[in-house]
């Protein structure tokens, strides 16, 4: 009987979070001469999911090129005789001075800040954890652990009412300071830190002189960097996609991100059926830039997260 | 998750450990612990003007009234079914997709495994919002091509009737999570040591065995995390409810506990019953959490 040992655990964990969009090296021969039936039914069954996930999509992008009223009136899954894309695009830009731009920089400022800062003081945190055998170290990472375990839903509300008496609510801090707390982000540090920084790296360092602050930044943060990757993009899409937060901590809309301008528009369709092409052409170019994002940047999830963890 | 500097007595800890940990400590303690303690300490006080609209409001300890007043509120306890409804629908279907597009996945017999993969995955990029505003299209008859074709085929389906409301929501966060969660299973699958597979070969086990001996024992750590997660993910159903609310009349305004503890903060202006029912959803999420890992390593075979 095949028993779990506690590495293959870690590994197993610490790839859950790596989001690995690449395949770790395989050496495991394919499968002996598969019957034609089931690879058949495999590849239907896989196709039919792929219009599922797809279908919003694509949906999303054809009625991107069309007017208010060809959204309501053509079929959903072609195009209309009169496509307008660049008009979309080009009223999406225009419309209230400008207001979409500005809420894609807010976005990008808060996920990116947010992020930038969440990977820091994470990495630094869960390599302190995992490399210093401090007193209540085990409790602090327990604690740790269980913010994970506590919807975000739950913090937002008393949240608000703790930076209104500091009066930070409707500034760019009240959503960026709270972003830059990610539990997970010392969860997966400290799993990285065992796995890939060996501890003679860090002895042979200090004997060389090298302070401890130093070793980390220059040395052991960079053996890191995989898993500094991944928690850079795992909070930078939770922040992105964040919408409670936002909502309840701002009020003025040059401040709001991308999710909240869009619902903002969203709730003046009864008023003007314009704004049905400004949120529908919105959530197309929303949805593109991420989707393209992270396409873009699966080179950098690194599989070899997986591989690390194994040798722990 | 043993390194040898943590078993090797060290004579004095370096100055150097604080500065890597305070920063992320104070952090956490300001954002995440900080609101967890005033949500408690505010959820036990009630504010009351003062009759006749001037002076300070008085603020006089309680103690569980609020907790007492939102759970003989039938709404909100209404609400709380319906959390409880959605996790039952919801988590089963999200585990047993991930895991069965994993599976199809790691089969090894996909034509285009890479392309797959991405597709699936994508949706996690597209915010909850604008998921919702998405489906939100796609649940409307005068827009969706799904329910055109459909009623041209003489069925005649509404997925925000309040019957199916909930399933049509469950959708929604599916569509959103199930991709990433393969993701997950499948660095799982991808880390089992192709020995096994060898061995499972020379025993003659057939493609199904060796998926039920020995792909389901060893991604259980993972199945077990993906379902912890996507029920912390359940218990916070707001967004998706928010969105399609102008859509529907089956979606009230107390139709998840988090809505109706937005709604007294912001819209009846009482943040203490807010706090009240935001620490209930709290307690919700670990009873369920601990229950499911209580549950799952109950049988000896510790997974965690």
């Amino acid at each position: 009987m095949v028993t779990v040992d506690t590495d293959t655990r870690s590994a197993v964990v610490a790839s859950a979070s790596a989001r690995t969009s690449r395949r770790a090296p395989r050496r495991r021969p394919k499968p002996q001469a598969a019957g034609t039936v089931s690879t058949v039914a495999i590849n239907v069954a896989l196709l039919v999911a792929a219009v599922y996930f797809l279908l919003p999509l694509v949906w999303v992008l054809i009625a991107a090129t069309k007017s208010p009223a060809d959204l309501f009136g053509t079929f959903g899954l072609w195009f209309s005789d009169t496509p307008r894309a660049w008009e979309n695009l080009v009223a999406l830009f225009t419309q209230d001075g400008g207001s979409f731009t500005r809420w894609v920089l807010n976005s990008v400022l808060y996920s990116g800040v947010g992020a930038f800062v969440a990977m820091v003081i994470s990495a630094a945190c869960g390599y302190a954890i995992a490399k210093f055998p401090f007193r209540g170290r085990e409790l602090l990472f327990s604690v740790i652990l269980g913010g994970v375990l506590v919807p975000a839903t739950v913090i937002a509300l008393p949240l608000y009412f703790l930076l209104n008496t500091f009066g930070l609510t409707g500034t760019y801090w009240a959503v960026l300071l709270p972003s830059m707390v990610s539990p997970f982000g010392v969860y997966l540090a400290r799993i990285h830190a065992n796995a890939s920084v060996p501890d003679e790296v860090i002895e042979a360092a200090r004997l060389d002189g090298a302070g401890d602050l130093r070793i980390f930044a220059s040395m052991a943060s960079r053996m890191m960097m995989p898993a500094l990757v991944t928690i850079f993009l795992f909070q930078f899409v939770t922040i992105w996609n964040n919408y409670l937060l936002p909502l309840v901590m701002l009020n003025d809309t040059s401040t709001f991100p991308v999710t909240l301008g869009l619902t903002l528009w969203n709730g003046q369709t009864q008023r003007d059926p314009m704004f049905y092409s400004l949120v529908v052409t919105g959530s197309a170019v929303s949805a593109l830039l991420l989707v393209a994002l992270m396409t873009g940047l699966q080179r950098f999830w690194r599989a070899d997260l997986t591989a690390g963890a194994t040798k722990g | 998750m043993t390194s040898a500097v943590l078993t090797r007595p060290r004579r004095r800890l370096p100055g150097a450990v604080w500065v890597l940990i305070l920063p992320f400590a104070i952090m956490f303690v300001a954002f995440f612990v900080a609101p967890i303690v005033y949500a408690l300490v505010q959820s036990m006080f009630t504010t009351r003007s003062s009759g006749l609209g001037y002076g300070a409001p008085e603020t006089t300890f309680v103690f569980v009234d609020n907790y007492a007043r939102a759970l003989s509120d039938p709404s909100f306890v209404e609400s709380l079914g319906r959390l409880v409804s959605f996790s039952a629908i919801l988590v089963p279907l999200m585990v047993v997709t991930a895991l069965g597009l994993a599976l199809l996945l790691d089969s090894g017999r996909a034509l285009a495994p890479r392309f797959f993969r991405v597709v699936f995955f994508s949706p996690y990029g597209v915010p909850g919002v604008v998921a919702t505003l998405l489906w939100g299209f796609l649940y409307v008859p005068a827009t969706s091509p799904v329910l055109q074709l459909l009623s041209s085929a003489g069925i005649a389906f509404n997925p925000l009737s309040s019957g199916n409301v909930l399933f049509s929501i469950a959708n929604i966060a599916l569509w959103g999570f199930a991709g990433y969660n393969m993701v997950i299973l499948m660095a799982a699958l991808n880390a089992i040591p192709s020995e096994l597979y060898e061995a499972a070969r020379v025993d003659g086990a057939s493609g199904w065995s060796t998926i039920w001996h020995i792909k389901l024992p060893l991604v259980r750590p993972s199945i077990i995390l993906v379902t912890v997660f996507t029920i912390i993910g359940t218990l916070q159903l707001f967004v998706e409810p928010l969105v399609l609310r102008p859509l529907t009349t089956a979606i009230s305004s107390t139709y998840t506990p988090n809505l109706a503890a937005y709604n007294q903060a912001f819209a009846q202006g009482n943040p203490n019953l807010a706090a009240a029912m935001a620490v209930i959803v709290a307690l919700l999420g670990f009873a369920f959490s601990f229950g499911f890992l209580r549950l799952v390593n109950r049988k000896g075979s510790r997974a965690w």
